[in-house]
């Protein structure tokens, strides 16, 4: 079984965490995994950085420009991952733009990532019913979780499409926003997690997008199956370095 | 065999097109691929949309044929002057279109980006007529070298908004744009300036510019009596004002398809906007076509004098004109532009702007038969270029 699923078949709240990749140095994509899964983290988003990533605010795109101006390339990931899976097993994902995984070719992308030990990927511009069409069966093929998103503009109908054509679990964006824009949840996005959790659907959600500290990882668990931090645990490492990432991780759990 | 070089029923040229946008975006639209069509063959939009083509605009621009110029190259130049339209420049008659489509849509709010700031005119120009909040996103770079223009939006009473990111120029501000239409997506209506984008867009824009050609057709008829000229010509950036010249013409092989792309300092110089020759397949904004990339996949930045033609892609209908061979693609160098933007000032009185001197340049690299008929899109009026022209030609 993929480690993802694996994962979610735990009955505990999920705590996922991305990065860019080769930010804030070039080198410190596999101490950033390493540290992450010591901390006690259940997922990681290893972002692929990409020159104009439109669903990302100021904070990972900076953190993109660096990496990029770093030296970061799709192979250059690959490479830095190749013995991974000699050091840990935390569920592991890449997030990017499609447009680089279309340059270095779908298929050869998918190789590649099972080689690696990764297990599902994140491409928010790849659309849902492209990917059923052209991709569904090379991702299968090659054991990868393909995760979308959904936000709470997304209909009922199409949330059940999603559902089906998943396989893990469902990104639920918490707000109309790109990442990083807002702090804490209103009324609007807590009745949102509730409606999509009353739907039943086949995949568990995990939230993404607002969620910085305990507070917020509480309210978007309450009815989900976990949450994501991505440009808070940025802002962290641009500051604190990459290193003890307990000073990070364990208050938004609530850990002393 | 109608329609083949058409966007087809799910968005796409050939292989080009699509919307590739994230989920954020995809009630937006989703809401005006499911609209714009029926919105556009309502007889009250057309009626509008005509009216205000006619008496703000100044529609039909005239189709000019430009004697002397004809007599220099050995052909028989006509001139599409789109550079008389009010605001000096084509891209009125898209943002003319999209506020009456946003109005139907019950938005109340509209977002633009723009490069040189002809399309942020153009936009704050109508949001001014209807009365609508305008939000501009403009490069923080171009915000500098475009000082008349963005004097020009906020007297309009638009809010013009600097794109920090990246390379603070187009591309940039197309993001920022984008990313406020995912942040507002109810009440907002993002008015794209070129044939670029996700489906609708690029069809959408151009059936708006299409009015171009199709007074081509009618003007030619009473002017030689025949409505098809043997060349279109038009410059090409993101290419909304080649589409419009072109849309009428596309499935009747007899016409030729000319483009002109921006060749900047030469195009394998490193400062070059031709996508055609530099371009690969892939996804930028939203749309699957040609574009200049890294091999990692990467954008990367163009360069053109031109800042209307300064954009790392092209609109998937060109792309698809290009590799089916539809079209023949030309690239012109900064100094061929601006020698036939002087040219044509000599010869016929007219400045234009520096994106149609690219058009203009044509005759640099193609020659014509003596009874070719040969219409070139003016696509806009050089006085917002004047600067450039003195420093370059040290008037």
């Amino acid at each position: 079984m993929n480690r993802i699923n694996q994962k979610l078949n735990n009955d505990k709240k999920l705590l996922s965490i991305y990065f860019t990749a080769g930010y804030p140095n070039i080198d410190d994509t596999v101490s950033i995994i390493q540290n992450l899964e010591q901390s006690g983290v259940d997922m990681i988003e290893i972002g692929l950085p990409f020159s104009d990533p439109l669903a990302d605010g100021p904070t990972i795109q900076a953190s993109s420009t660096a990496a990029l101006k770093n030296g970061m390339t799709t192979e250059k990931l690959f490479d830095q991952l190749k013995d991974i899976r000699k050091s840990v097993s935390i569920p592991l994902i890449i997030m990017g733009y499609f447009n680089p995984v279309l340059q270095y070719g779908v298929e050869a992308f998918c190789k590649k990532c099972q080689e690696i030990g990764i297990d599902g990927l994140i491409l928010p511009d790849l659309p849902a019913d492209v990917y059923d069409e052209e991709y569904k069966a090379i991702f299968e093929k090659y054991g990868l979780i393909n995760v979308f998103l959904i936000t709470p503009q997304t209909s009922e109908e199409r949330i059940r499409y999603i559902d089906s054509i998943s396989n893990g679990f469902i990104y639920m964006v918490s707000s109309a926003s790109t990442t990083g824009a807002q702090s804490g949840f209103g009324e609007a996005q807590t009745n949102y997690f509730d409606r999509v959790a009353k739907m039943n659907l086949t995949n568990p959600q995990i939230v993404g997008f607002g969620i910085s500290n305990n507070d917020t990882f509480t309210q978007a668990t309450t009815h989900t199956k976990g949450a994501i931090i991505g440009s808070a645990f940025i802002k962290y490492i641009s500051e604190n370095g990459i290193n003890e990432l307990n000073n990070f991780v364990n208050p938004i759990l609530g850990k002393n | 065999m109608k329609n083949t070089y058409n966007i087809n029923d799910k968005g796409y040229y050939g292989e080009f097109g699509g919307a590739f946008i994230p989920e954020m975006l995809y009630p937006n639209v989703e809401e005006l691929r499911q609209n714009y069509l029926k919105v556009m063959a309502e007889s009250s939009f057309q009626e509008e949309f005509n009216q205000l083509l006619k008496d703000y605009v100044g529609r039909p621009s005239p189709l000019y044929f430009a004697k002397r110029l004809s007599e220099k190259n050995n052909t028989k130049v006509y001139l599409k002057r789109e550079d008389l339209n009010h605001t000096g420049a084509h891209k009125v008659n898209n943002t003319i279109g999209q506020i009456l489509m946003a109005k139907r849509l019950g938005k109340n709010r509209i977002i633009a980006e723009t490069g040189a700031g002809q399309h942020g005119v153009a936009t704050a120009t109508v949001c001014a007529l209807m009365g609508m909040e305008c939000i501009v996103y403009m490069g923080e770079i171009d915000i500098a070298r475009q000082a008349p223009n963005v004097a020009r939006m906020k007297m309009l009473g638009a809010e013009v908004r600097p794109a920090l990111s990246g390379s603070r120029t187009l591309k940039d501000a197309t993001n920022e744009a984008i990313r406020d239409w995912i942040g507002n997506p109810v009440n907002t209506h993002y008015i794209i300036g070129s044939a670029i984008g996700p489906h609708p867009y690029p069809d959408m824009v151009t059936r708006f510019q299409s009015v171009i050609s199709e007074e081509i057709k009618w003007q030619l008829k009473e002017k030689e009596g025949k409505e098809n000229p043997d060349y279109v010509v038009a410059c090409i950036g993101g290419g909304s004002n080649a589409a419009g010249t072109y849309y009428h013409f596309l499935d009747d092989e007899n016409v030729g398809i000319i483009a002109v792309e921006a060749a900047g300092k030469g195009i394998h110089s490193g400062e070059s906007a031709a996508t055609s020759a530099l371009g690969k397949e892939g996804i930028i904004h939203g749309c699957k076509t040609l574009l200049m990339q890294t091999d990692d996949g990467q954008i990367t930045e163009p360069y053109s004098i031109s800042a209307g033609l300064d954009y790392p892609g092209v609109g998937p209908l060109h792309s698809h004109l290009y590799k089916s061979g539809r079209g023949e693609f030309y690239s012109a160098t900064d100094d061929e532009a601006m020698q036939a933007g002087l040219e044509l000032t000599k010869l016929e009185g007219i400045i234009p702007a520096i994106e149609s001197s690219h058009a203009l340049a044509v005759f640099k690299h193609k020659t014509f038969q003596p009874d070719d008929i040969v219409v070139i899109s003016l696509s806009g009026r050089g006085d917002k270029d004047l600067q450039n022209y003195i420093d370059y030609f040290k008037l």
